[in-house]
């Protein structure tokens, strides 16, 4: 079955992956490991999670400022999500994808759903996101 | 591109100022889009966090912007760097990681940054003043410009912070503008024995706990004494930073938007109120703490945000009073102060600096327990009274941490274990 949202493309760009879903905000510095992709921040309900390729589902960031540097970073050492898809603008998260962008032309693309769109993204969802904010979900059988 | 912008930022987007101002304001622009902010607006002050994290990314960022021949056009400070720039050696940190971190060093300064190298610049040089509009990163001095001073800043994380220096501009949006600045919550303290509120770790796990109720909602705070020193309010600050996105809060007839819960909240409602009891904020202190009681300690780590002059006499104070007993560092246990060259100086002219050095705590200057390599890989439990170090250790330095406050660390440090009182969260 095939849903198709439509979002506002925070960092535009076409991506796909299957949903990685939190309910939680996190921040990336100190919240995942750039080298790695694991999410490191112990308190958080997806500690231990890989982001790498997936679709990161989650509020919105929080905490550093440092985190567009960790958002960078583990985008030039190929852990980063595919693509992230947030409730609320997270101008932080933004910057490191759009700074990455500017020196490595390369970026993950950032869009923010409406909450009904967003809560109705499940854990493994295939997503599809489109440069205009478009995200198509197919959900496995 | 839907920002409207002026004839300078014009012609620093098109190249007319320089290849860096080109590449600054067209990251600016992109970030105004982000934010949908109508238009640009000067700032007369930055404050770089991008220069802290060493990450290959970043190092290529400085030097990127630094080779096109960068420069400030407004006074910029630079927090914490990856680095303690004079006495890294005899902390064993290694060569190459100190060259990377030197070449970042000099890339920010180049670009005429002023080497303050502190995460409490408000404590330090080219304090804000009230209603000034700043560029500021890292998350702490952020809450505390926009709070305590009456600043007003956004959250600029690494990167754009040193882009908003190089062009002296920023998407006119977010707290920059006064009715942005209202309080949206309310939260009351009730029946909170006053003598709590005079430690600084009352603060530390308050803003731990403000942080997470807050979401993103600027929350006002009534009920806390009058005299909260910088200290406690910069403690507040980092853990309400780190459990939370909080930028901004107002405490009544404390900070300078908030002389009365009308002028807090700009003559409305709050969204909600919020009662915070004593049993709030033992299980707030609680969630601070990995550690149990009992276990082995190996590092005692002050100074997150970087200890001032007054938190370098407190610790003397209690130093003093276990010498007198006869009472030294436990062998087992690193005692780490971090801090900066202002507050240092003052320090070294202070009648207490040989209670600390002969004690056997070691001072780093200019950096920060998470960013650079000095905590050993065999380091497993660590003790703070810092509520954002109590929060990121686990990740990041792959520990066990046990929140205290100052006494109960130095006590712990003597004994070689984590010993609280627990005494503070008691109901007297």
């Amino acid at each position: 079955m095939e849903k198709i949202l439509t979002g506002k493309p925070v960092v535009a760009g076409s991506a796909e992956g299957a949903a990685l879903v939190s309910k939680e905000p996190i921040s990336f510095w100190g919240g995942i490991c750039p080298r790695t992709g694991e999410i490191i921040d112990r308190r958080h309900e997806l500690s231990g999670a890989i982001v790498t390729g997936r679709v990161f589902v989650f509020p919105q960031g929080r905490g550093s400022s440092t985190s567009s540097a960790t958002l960078m970073e583990s985008i030039a050492a190929g852990v980063a999500p595919a693509a992230i898809i947030n409730l609320k603008v997270d101008p932080i998260l933004a910057l490191g994808s759009i700074v990455s962008d500017e020196l490595y032309h390369q970026a993950v693309p950032i869009v923010v759903l409406k909450e009904k769109d967003f809560f109705s993204i499940k854990e493994n969802d295939h997503l599809t996101i489109e440069p205009d904010g478009t995200v198509k979900i197919n959900t496995p059988p | 591109m839907s920002v409207k912008l002026r004839q300078e930022d014009e012609q620093m987007l098109n190249g007319q100022k320089g290849p860096a101002a080109q590449m600054a304001m067209r990251i600016m622009v992109r970030m105004a889009d982000v934010v949908d902010a109508p238009e640009m607006m000067d700032v007369s002050q930055a404050h770089i966090d991008g220069c802290g994290l060493l990450s290959e990314t970043g190092l290529e960022f400085a030097e990127t912007l630094a080779a096109k021949r960068a420069k400030v056009s407004i006074p910029t400070t630079l927090n914490m760097g990856p680095l303690d720039l004079q006495n890294w050696r005899q902390f064993g940190v290694s060569e190459n990681f100190a060259a990377k971190a030197i070449r970042q060093a000099k890339a920010y300064t180049d670009m005429g940054c002023i080497p303050t190298w502190t995460c409490a610049p408000y404590q330090s040089y080219l304090t804000p003043r009230f209603g000034q509009q700043l560029a500021w990163g890292e998350s702490n001095a952020i809450c505390y410009a926009n709070s305590v001073l009456g600043a007003r800043t956004n959250r600029y994380g690494d990167f754009i912070d040193i882009c908003a220096a190089i062009t002296g501009r920023v998407p006119k949006c977010g707290l920059h503008l006064k009715q942005n600045r209202k309080g949206q919550i309310l939260l009351r303290l009730v029946d909170i024995n006053p003598a709590i509120m005079q430690s600084n770790a009352f603060f530390a796990v308050l803003g731990h706990l403000t942080g997470s109720l807050a979401d993103d909602k600027i929350p006002v705070i009534e009920g806390l004494p009058v005299k909260a020193s910088s200290d406690q309010l910069k403690a507040f600050c980092a853990a309400a930073a780190s459990s939370g996105a909080l930028a901004l809060f107002h405490a009544i007839g404390i900070t300078p938007e908030a002389n009365t819960l009308e002028e807090a909240f700009q003559g409305e409602q709050p969204e909600r109120a919020i009662d915070i009891h004593l049993s709030d904020l033992q299980k707030a202190a609680s969630e601070l703490s990995t550690a149990h009681e009992g276990i082995n300690l190996d590092l005692v780590v002050l100074g997150c945000p970087h200890f001032s002059f007054d938190e370098f006499r407190q610790l003397a104070e209690l130093i003093k009073a276990h010498k007198e007993a006869g009472q030294t560092l436990h062998p087992d246990v690193r005692f780490i102060v971090i801090s900066s060259q202002t507050s240092y100086s003052l320090l070294q002219r202070s009648e207490f600096m040989n209670t600390l050095t002969d004690f056997g705590v070691e001072i780093t200057l200019d950096t920060c327990m998470f960013h650079t390599p000095i905590v050993s890989k065999d380091t497993k439990v660590i003790m703070t009274n810092s509520g954002k170090c109590a929060y990121y250790a686990p990740g990041e330095l792959s520990v066990q941490v046990a929140f205290a406050n100052m006494a109960e660390c130095v006590d712990s440090a003597v004994k070689g274990l984590v010993c609280k009182k627990e005494s503070l969260w008691k109901k007297s």
